[in-house]
């Protein structure tokens, strides 16, 4: 009699043995959403904090090469630059002495990986939708809102009202992003004779190689008062958590205290 | 408790700062590092060549847009004897020997050269250092030159010598022939409709209109077709290239 119910026990036994497994299995996949930032948005942060290091102090290094800078097409007399530069110590640039030629390749080995990696990260993350984080709220063009933001700032808190960047997180990085480092590139590309050749239409864009100068080393300046803005918000909002984040991922939604 | 924390973090930065500035000596001086920052010469060249046409014409600007003087650079008055000799007779028998893989070796005076077909253009010159000047300037186009020479076929480039030095050390230059034989560039005998001034190389330079400034040897003697830059000098091509600026100096 007992010979029928022993396969409907083991069947059981393995039935329930088979929901463990299932709730282990589970537990190892459990989804915990996605990454706070993207693998794309990461190695690009890098890849991209990296160059625009070698190219600003390289850069300073090119500028003390004639510290002046003029307005329109040309440019060589310091008696009518608009703006004289101080010449920068040797301990600010790259190399760490005067070599125009030097620092000249430095600020070309850098200047590939830059151009090339803001080009790939924005059709990336145009592409998976990550600039959607940029787009702004009606509410936040409006002045008052302003205002109330840089008011909020003042008090170092950084909480957004709308999405996931606060307003001004929102409009710095939409001048970064499609204004600053564009600017760069273009005006760079504007100072080289063969470019200027092939491409025309930059010495129109910014009034001349010498206009097109100025704007690389005044932007080259705004980018730097950028660096110092994020690294001191870094710096007021879990500095070891953001970084970690930016670093491995972190997880949507957790956002370092 | 916090400001000794925020003098841990500005510590940070800065040592990550000096850390870095730091790396980039180490990799300038390591032999695959030097190897990679002269491959970017390579990769600027290979660019620029594959979006400008080879024929490409640099902006040609209007008389207005001349600028008022026009700034003399590197040398400005070449001290060698002959040359304050040719000087002083105004340059009457000042020869340009056109030399090396020719068929027709040549030796022009400045007479001849200005019965050749003339091309006068209003560019910029920009030098690596950073200024720009804009001038007018009139001779004949160096491929009309080679023409006449007629190169031979194992000819690459075209090296420039020069009457001038730098403490003993010749000025010279080399372009391709991509560039040799582009219809901007020249050998310029007038500036601004004027004979060439001393500080800006008289009474011959090249105008190699798409690259920078040094590559327009000033104070012409010669121009000598060769198949390599190797042991020519200091093998790099020219005078600033032996010294570590870039031979492709388009950028």
């Amino acid at each position: 009699m007992t010979a029928p119910s022993t396969p409907v026990l083991v069947a059981e036994l393995d039935e329930a043995a088979a929901v463990s497994r299932q709730d282990r299995v589970n537990l190892v996949n459990l989804d915990p959403g996605p990454r706070r930032h993207a693998l794309s948005t990461r190695l690009w942060h890098w890849v991209n904090a990296l160059a625009l290091f070698v190219l600003f102090f390289s850069g300073l290094n090119i500028s003390n090469a004639h510290p002046q800078l003029y307005w329109g097409q040309w440019g060589f007399d310091p008696a009518t630059a608009w703006l004289r530069l101080p010449t920068f110590p040797a301990w600010m640039t790259i190399p760490g002495y005067y070599s125009l030629a030097e620092a000249r390749l430095w600020h070309f080995l850098a200047a590939w990986p830059f151009a090339l990696g803001l080009a790939i990260y924005l059709v990336v993350a145009l592409w998976r939708g990550y600039l959607s984080d940029f787009v702004l709220h009606r509410d936040e063009l409006r002045w008052r809102t302003i205002v109330a933001d840089v008011r909020q700032h003042l008090k170092l808190d950084f909480t957004p009202h709308f999405g996931r960047f606060n307003l001004l997180q929102k409009y710095l990085y939409i001048l970064v992003l499609f204004v600053g480092l564009p600017l760069m590139i273009l005006t760079g590309l504007t100072l080289s004779p063969s470019m200027s050749t092939a491409w025309p239409w930059l010495l129109d864009t910014f009034g001349g190689r010498q206009s097109a100068r100025s704007i690389h080393f005044v932007v080259a300046w705004g980018l730097f008062g950028f660096f110092v803005l994020h690294v001191l918000a870094v710096a007021l909002s879990g500095p070891v958590g953001q970084v970690r984040d930016m670093i491995i991922g972190g997880r949507a939604g957790r956002e370092p205290a | 408790m916090i400001a000794p924390l925020k003098i841990g973090r500005r510590g940070v930065v800065g040592a990550l700062l000096t850390g870095l500035l730091g790396a980039c000596a180490k990799v300038a001086d390591s032999a695959p590092g030097g190897a990679l920052l002269e491959t970017v010469e390579r990769w600027n060249k290979g660019a620029q060549r594959l979006i400008a046409k080879r024929t490409a014409l640099a902006r040609e600007f209007a008389p207005a847009d001349i600028s008022p003087s026009f700034r003399g650079n590197g040398n400005t008055r070449p001290m060698g004897s002959a040359y304050v000799a040719h000087e002083g007779a105004g340059f009457a028998d000042w020869r340009l020997v056109v030399s090396g893989l020719v068929e027709r070796p040549l030796s022009l005076s400045l007479d001849q050269l200005k019965t050749l077909p003339q091309r006068t253009q209003i560019t910029r010159h920009d030098c690596v250092e950073g200024w720009s000047a804009i001038g007018q300037w009139s001779g004949p186009q160096l491929g009309h030159i080679l023409r006449l020479a007629g190169l031979t076929p194992g000819a690459r480039f075209l090296v420039f010598r020069c009457a001038d030095d730098f403490s003993g050390n010749p000025y010279y230059e080399s372009i391709d022939l991509i560039d040799a034989f582009h219809p901007q560039t020249i050998v310029a005998h007038a500036l601004n409709g004027a004979p060439l001034p001393i500080k800006n190389g008289a009474p011959l330079r090249l105008r190699v209109e798409r690259q920078l400034g040094y590559k327009h040897a000033k104070y012409l003697t010669g121009i000598e077709a060769v198949a390599s830059l190797a042991g020519i000098h200091g093998g790099k091509g020219g005078y600033w290239e032996d010294r570590g600026y870039q031979w492709y100096a388009g950028i």
